[in-house]
């Protein structure tokens, strides 16, 4: 019986081209939304975690509260300390302490005059240590435009915009003029041996990139620096383990008497990431709960007009002896044939684009005028995951049983004893 | 008339609540009808007979009185046992053919088949034997929009035929046909009825039928005026 509707389905193409339609083009728009949402959120939480809030991170609590100014007068003190604590305490993640900073840096002539000089945020990192974490963490390999990283104290790297924009060239002399940790001035000479692109708006506008002892040196931060992040080993955030690892810290170290005191938190309580990242899933959830209601109603009204056509077809069947019960179970039947296949071509017809937006982006650099609490890339990407794979199969199989569902209980309002009216008309 | 009925009707009434009371489609009706009869309900539009047909075919249930098919009561038959009595015993032509035009002319036949679930070869044996009856082999591949209007009404009652009934109930079959397509399928059922010893009960008012029938019952205002034997 399921072959002979299924011949049946293929061949009145009413019953099924016109569904068939609908649930592909639902299915595969809610996919290439999933496949966006999720690229463009996957991206932004990666570059922040990456450059900014780690998966999780200690700073002073004084420095927690005024995050967004880089208080470089209230870094953590006895870096070190706390570094073996972590890493023996919490070995599932890598830590690793980083200082944040500003200043202006100054480029002299040969003469030792000022040629060029600009305002810039600095990121120092481990960048010379032999694990090269950070290397990696920061994917300074592919971010390196011209020059080389730097294998030397003393040795920086310059965004490439900054170093178009104030005709730099490498082996150049900088002097940072910044302030030190107890708020003295602080100046301190390096070489710019590369420059760099990450990508990122915020950070490509005016950024250098160090090595944290020299900085640490620079502006009198020994055993000091304004942060440090720790990173999941697998390298994916992991929200439970992420809020009881803080919970666990804060418990035994934090101490609210002492602003200086360490203080853990997690990715999500940071810069309102968590919050944004709920908006995110929301919004999925929305999508995909508006476009099963929608393609509900639409294939509702499919699946009545399909009824109407095939009245006659019903009422001798309930003639032959099928029962109502079975005739509904038949069209629930052709409506998860309907269902599946139309899910399976969405699916397909939408990770192409996907696929090819996950590759080549959209270039929204233009759009990305200033940007504190997030990082986002100046390229936005699709992208393609596992979920991307079935995610469409949900709505698209739902709305359909869902439309024939309710489409068919009109079979059960049907009076046998009209059948002969009915049929003769 | 011997032997035990196949279709025995006692005391049957059939009402329709109106304003003011109650009408009275059927009333008082006796009947019984033996294997392999052909038989016809005749009277005016509104004289019952699709009323009664619709009873004898469990499509509606009466309002006092009883029917019995192969001597089971109809009225104690819960819905699914009375599809399932459509499904094994009872078979329907309507005036118009209702083959579905997206399936075969095979693919019709084969329906009841499919819904009794017998095996493929015994349905490809037992299609292919009625529509030998019928006159169709050569129309097997063929949809009912490509056949003419008698071979569409042939193609039903091998779709009624294919099941092997024992009754079939036939409600005006000829009344979209000419006379010399009407004259064919009469004597297709004639010939079945004889052959296969199936029990045929029309309604019509079509003098063409009723010069086929073995015997005639005439209704009126619900009531049976006349019951007479005919053609033998």
């Amino acid at each position: 019986m399921i072959f002979f509707l299924t011949k049946g389905l293929l061949r009145d193409k009413y019953r099924s081209l016109f569904p068939l339609i609908v649930v592909t083009a639902g299915v595969a728009l809610i996919v290439l939304l999933q496949a966006w949402i999720d690229g463009a959120t996957g991206n932004m939480i990666e570059n922040t975690a990456r450059f900014k809030t780690g998966h999780v991170r200690v700073t002073t609590q004084a420095s927690a509260k005024q995050s967004r100014h880089i208080p470089i007068d209230l870094s953590l003190t006895e870096v070190e300390h706390w570094l073996s604590i972590l890493r023996d305490r919490h070995s599932s993640l890598y830590w690793k302490a980083r200082t944040r900073f500003g200043g202006i840096l100054d480029f002299p002539d040969e003469k030792g005059e000022t040629s060029a000089q600009g305002p810039v945020v600095g990121l120092a990192v481990d960048l010379l240590s032999s694990d090269g974490m950070e290397r990696n963490n920061l994917n300074l390999k592919n971010a390196l435009i011209d020059g080389r990283l730097p294998r030397n104290p003393g040795e920086i790297l310059v965004s490439d915009l900054f170093f178009k924009k104030l005709n730099l060239r490498l082996g150049q002399s900088a002097t940072l003029i910044s302030t030190d940790m107890e708020g003295g001035m602080a100046v301190h000479n390096f070489t710019v041996v590369g420059s760099i692109n990450f990508g990122i708006q915020a950070l490509d506008r005016g950024a250098i990139l160090t090595d944290l002892t020299d900085v640490q040196q620079a502006l009198n931060m020994i055993d000091a620096s304004s942060e440090i992040l720790g990173y999941f080993k697998g390298g994916f955030y992991q929200k439970d383990d992420a809020l009881h690892i803080a919970k666990t810290f804060n418990l035994q170290f934090q101490n609210f008497e002492d602003l200086f005191s360490p203080v853990m938190k997690t990715m999500r309580e940071q810069d309102e990431l968590g919050k944004m990242y709920d908006l995110y899933e929301s919004m999925t959830f929305l999508v995909i709960a508006a476009f099963v209601f929608i393609m509900a109603i639409v294939l509702w009204n499919t699946g009545l007009m399909s009824g109407m056509r095939r009245y006659g077809e019903l009422g001798v069947r309930m003639a032959l002896g099928e029962s109502q019960g079975r005739i509904y179970r038949s069209l629930l039947a052709e409506s998860l044939i309907i269902g599946v296949a139309g899910s399976f071509l969405g699916t397909l017809l939408a990770l192409i684009p996907a696929y090819y937006l996950q590759v080549y982006g959209i270039d929204v650099s233009q759009m990305i005028q200033s940007n504190q609490g997030v990082l986002l890339s100046n390229v936005m990407r699709a992208q393609v995951t596992p979920l991307s794979f079935f995610i469409g199969f949900i709505p698209g199989v739902f709305a359909t049983f869902l439309g024939a569902l309710i489409s068919g209980f009109g079979i059960y309002k049907r009076q046998t004893a009209e059948l002969f009216k009915e049929l003769e008309t | 008339m011997s032997g035990e009925p196949i279709i025995s009707i006692h005391h049957l009434n059939k009402k329709f609540p109106m304003a003011g009371g109650n009408f009275y489609a059927l009333s008082q009706i006796n009947l019984s009808f033996q294997t392999a009869e052909f038989a016809g309900l005749v009277g005016p539009s509104g004289s019952g007979k699709t009323t009664l047909l619709n009873l004898i075919g469990t499509l509606d249930r009466a309002s006092e009185g009883e029917i019995k098919i192969l001597g089971k009561e109809l009225g104690q038959l819960s819905t699914k046992e009375a599809a399932e009595m459509r499904m094994k015993v009872l078979g329907f032509i309507f005036q118009t053919h209702n083959l579905l035009p997206i399936y075969t002319v095979y693919e019709n036949v084969e329906l009841p088949l499919l819904l009794l679930k017998w095996q493929a070869s015994d349905r490809h044996k037992a299609v292919m034997k009625t529509l030998d009856w019928v006159g169709l082999t050569d129309k097997v591949k063929s949809r009912p929009p490509q056949l003419s209007g008698g071979q569409c009404q042939r193609a039903a009652i091998a779709r009624v035929m294919v099941k092997g009934p024992g009754i079939v109930l036939a409600d005006e079959p000829t009344a979209n046909l000419d006379a010399e397509n009407s004259h064919s399928v009469l004597q297709t059922m004639k010939r079945l009825n004889q052959e296969l010893k199936t029990t045929f009960l029309f309604s019509t008012h079509d003098e063409k039928v009723i010069r086929y029938l073995d015997r005639k019952i005439t209704l009126e205002d619900g009531k049976i005026i006349e019951d007479e034997i005919q053609n033998k």
